[in-house]
């Protein structure tokens, strides 16, 4: 019994680290727990963090998607593009949910049916999708969207002092916690990534549930890029790049096992945070944003050697 | 003779619980020592200590009388004593040469530029002293396992091995490579070598050892010579009581027709398989390594895909292309290799046991954790697996008990054929027993069992009929009345078409 403690102290790791640093920037800096700084940096997080989550059900499964970025970038051309031609907001919303959906679902019949592998097959995926957006936009950015309320209100609206993006991805924690937790997918996932033979030989649908969780992230990264659109009022073909590598550092800071089967989503949650108080703490201490990229490097690793200490 | 390892009231604790109590053990240059007991008996973990892997808490070791107190494994190879692993070392991609010296490799002073000639030689010179004909040059991977197996021998050899530890390293070999397994045991015994020999094959053991110590629970149980001593005795020192039969007695009324097999191919590896089986049926399956027996049934379940052939449930005609058909016809397969195939050992026991019932025991898409509970609680239970709650990671479970809850997985689906691969390979006496004893449960239930065994023993004594396979081929199915070891041995290396084609 006593060991089965130790070893939930452990999986706090993330936690611990992140109650660290922030009373180390709070010591430093004085506005950095001020309400709107903190509001502030959730909105900034959710971003990265709506992307973790749909990149914390691949990696369970043993998988990696570094399209993230390209789809988030399509994904909110579609929309933006949609709301310029004058469509209805939430038809146009949809239907860029729908693209970064359909986007998911050829990474995973790639994945399942071309049998290609998944680094492989997102690598390849991210130029296409890029690519795509490119000759969709004609590579310009698209401006002066829509004065729609109801749009405008997925990126800036406030529920009393919590921003919108905020809302949304509380609401994303809460579905795919319980997927993870509660239903057959859930279980499927740490299955497939604990042993992807076994569960072929217990009758799990093991290409259905990669499918799921690639078209999960596909959505989840289109709404993520439709937040920036709306926030903006514009929407950039070049957005998203390199957003995979903050997803997948949230992955592993917040202890999920590149090599699937292990892992949770509360953790990534608490990754994504840690980044972003990062983030935000070194930009109220005026530290040059170079020297911050160093930062971010040392805490993924010291996030991994810690996990791998546990490991042994 | 002097001992060359002697190890003195052992004991050690794995947080709070203790895995080995005041343990002694000795070995003789020139001797093959058996070390048996049940899993979970203490025999790896008295190996580890032997070995540096683990420190122990009490207790002393000497190696050629000198107390020795090694921190890594690297220390004790420095003193002569090696390992062959039940899970091979073997870099697949790496020739024999390049494997047989992997951290040893000799170079140019220390330029670290290799001499391979001299390696290539220095291989082949170890690999004939085994007698084994071997290229250097060759892929490992295109080596069969025993090949392997040799190679690790002749690379514990290079490095002047004078105690070997081998943790079953029959388990995955054929008859004639486990023959020349033996004949290698026995000439390094003629040239000094100790060999500690971990097995749960009894006749192997009364077969090569001189000696024999069983380890009970963490205790010593006794050492014996080989000599002095006969099953029972060794099964009641194991065990701690009488075993009694060995094959527990089945009385079930054979039924009607559940399964029939009609005409499965699979290009290259079988042809024209044809069979069936009743109610209530045990229906054995022998042959030697490589007939194809299980991927005959790899195919059936859908794991393979078949070129042609018919399969009929219950008299009528089921389609299966994957697993999660045969599961939905009502076929349970229990794997040969449970931890690659059976069993996802980061999760719980209960999480594996529920893995081909989440349909059942979900609504929606919801499982339910009452339900899931009460079902692993179940299986538990009805098939007396130890553990401490359900809970607990499959990983850290007993062999025999991680084979229960294989097993428990597909009880669990109530299925109406169940096909289980080598149910009992690397499982010590007692639970191989309890395993009998379920299958003979589920026959008794009207569940039609296809057991697939390279122990002729268990074959004869468990099965109703035994299907021997030749060369991917059904070249005989016997009746329990009248099969024997020499007739199945005849059928299984292709005798039986022989005799009956000279007959006509």
């Amino acid at each position: 019994m006593s060991k089965q403690w130790v070893n939930n102290l452990q999986k706090l790791g993330p936690v611990i680290g992140l109650i660290i640093i922030v009373i180390i920037l709070s010591i430093l800096s004085p506005s950095f727990l001020a309400m709107d700084n903190i509001f502030n940096v959730l909105r900034q997080v959710s971003i990265n963090a709506l992307i973790a989550f749909g990149m914390t059900l691949v990696i369970l499964t043993g998988g990696i998607d570094l399209s993230v970025g390209s789809i988030l970038a399509l994904g909110s051309a579609v929309t933006a593009k949609m709301l310029a031609d004058g469509m209805d907001p939430i038809l146009s919303v949809l239907l860029g949910l729908i693209a970064g959906g359909v986007m998911g679902a050829v990474n995973g019949l790639i994945v399942t049916k071309g049998k290609v592998a998944p680094f492989i097959a997102t690598l390849a995926t991210m130029t296409i999708f890029r690519g795509l957006t490119l000759v969709y936009t004609d590579g310009k950015p698209l401006t002066g969207l829509s004065n729609s309320f109801s749009f405008q209100l997925i990126g800036k609206g406030y529920f009393w002092y919590i921003p919108f993006p905020v809302i949304w991805m509380f609401i994303a924690f809460v579905i795919l916690l319980f997927i993870l937790k509660k239903t057959t997918i859930g279980r499927g996932i740490y299955a497939v990534g604990g042993n992807e033979e076994a569960s072929i030989l217990s009758g799990v649908k093991v290409n259905r549930i990669k499918v799921f969780v690639y078209t999960v992230t596909g959505i989840l990264s289109a709404f993520a890029g439709i937040i920036l659109t709306s926030r903006l009022n514009s929407a950039d073909p070049n957005a998203g790049m390199s957003y995979e590598l903050d997803a997948i550092a949230a992955v592993v800071i917040g202890g999920t096992s590149l090599s699937g089967g292990r892992g949770w989503i509360f953790g990534t949650f608490i990754g994504s945070l840690i980044i972003g108080v990062l983030n935000n703490g070194l930009n109220l201490l005026d530290v040059s944003p170079f020297f911050q990229q160093v930062v971010k490097g040392v805490v993924i690793l010291i996030a991994v050697l810690l996990d791998r200490r546990d490991k042994k | 003779m002097e001992p060359i390892v002697r190890m003195t009231n052992i004991s050690k604790s794995f947080s709070g619980n203790q895995v080995l109590k005041q343990v002694s053990f000795e070995i003789v240059p020139g001797e093959i020592h058996a070390l048996m007991g049940e899993n979970g008996a203490g025999k790896s973990t008295l190996m580890k200590i032997l070995t540096g892997i683990y420190s122990r808490d009490e207790g002393d070791i000497q190696v050629n009388g000198r107390s020795v107190d090694y921190k890594d494994p690297k220390d004790a190879e420095k003193d002569g004593i090696s390992v062959i692993h039940q899970e091979l070392n073997i870099i697949p991609h790496l020739t024999v040469a390049e494997n047989m010296f992997l951290g040893k490799e000799i170079s140019i002073s220390k330029t670290g530029i290799l001499k391979t000639k001299i390696m290539r030689r220095e291989t082949k010179k170890h690999l004939e002293r085994l007698g084994v004909q071997l290229n250097p040059d060759k892929n490992a991977e295109s080596l069969s396992v025993g090949q392997q197996q040799m190679v690790e021998i002749a690379k514990a050899l290079a490095a002047e091995t004078k105690v070997l530890i081998m943790d079953e390293p029959t388990a995955a070999l054929t008859d004639r490579e486990i023959e020349t397994l033996f004949k290698v045991m026995n000439e390094l015994k003629s040239q000094g070598v100790a060999i500690v020999y971990i097995s749960h094959r009894m006749e192997e053991i009364f077969q090569m050892c001189d000696r024999i110590t069983v380890l009970r629970d963490g205790s010593c149980a006794g050492t014996e010579n080989i000599k002095d001593t006969d099953l029972d005795q060794i099964v009641r020192m194991m065990v701690g009581r009488a075993l009694g039969e060995r094959f527990p007695e089945r009385r079930v009324e054979i039924g009607e027709e559940r399964l029939r097999v009609e005409g499965l191919s699979n290009p290259g590896l079988f042809e024209d398989v044809h069979f069936s089986v009743k109610q209530g049926e045990v229906l054995g399956v022998a042959g030697l390594m490589g007939a194809g027996r299980s991927e005959i049934f790899e195919t059936l379940f859908g794991a393979r895909r078949k070129s042609s052939g018919r399969i009929f449930v219950d008299g009528k005609e089921v389609k299966i292309k994957n697993p999660y058909d045969a599961k939905k016809a009502g076929i349970g397969f229990v794997t040969e290799d449970r931890k690659s195939e059976g069993l996802v050992l980061e999760l719980s026991v209960k999480k594996n046991l529920s893995l081909p019932n989440l349909k059942t025991l979900s609504n929606w898409g919801v499982i339910s954790a009452k339900a899931e509970k009460a079902m692993a609680d179940d299986f538990i239970n009805k098939l007396r697996i130890k553990t401490h709650h359900a809970d607990l990671q499959v990983k850290s479970l007993s062999g025999g008990n991680q084979q229960k809850v294989v097993i428990g997985k597909w009880v669990g689906i109530n299925p109406k054929i169940l096909i289980l691969d080598e149910p009992t390979r690397g499982v010590d006496i007692g639970a191989k027993k309890e395993i009998y004893q379920i299958i003979n449960e589920l026959a008794a239930q009207g569940v039609a069992v296809i057991m697939i065994s390279s122990e002729l023993p268990e074959v004869l004594g468990m099965s109703d009929r035994i299907m021997v396979i030749h060369e991917g081929k059904v070249a005989r199915i016997l009746d329990k009345d009248e099969a024997n070891q020499e007739n199945i041995m005849q059928a299984a290396t292709g005798g039986y078409r022989c005799v009956e084609t000279m007959g006509q």
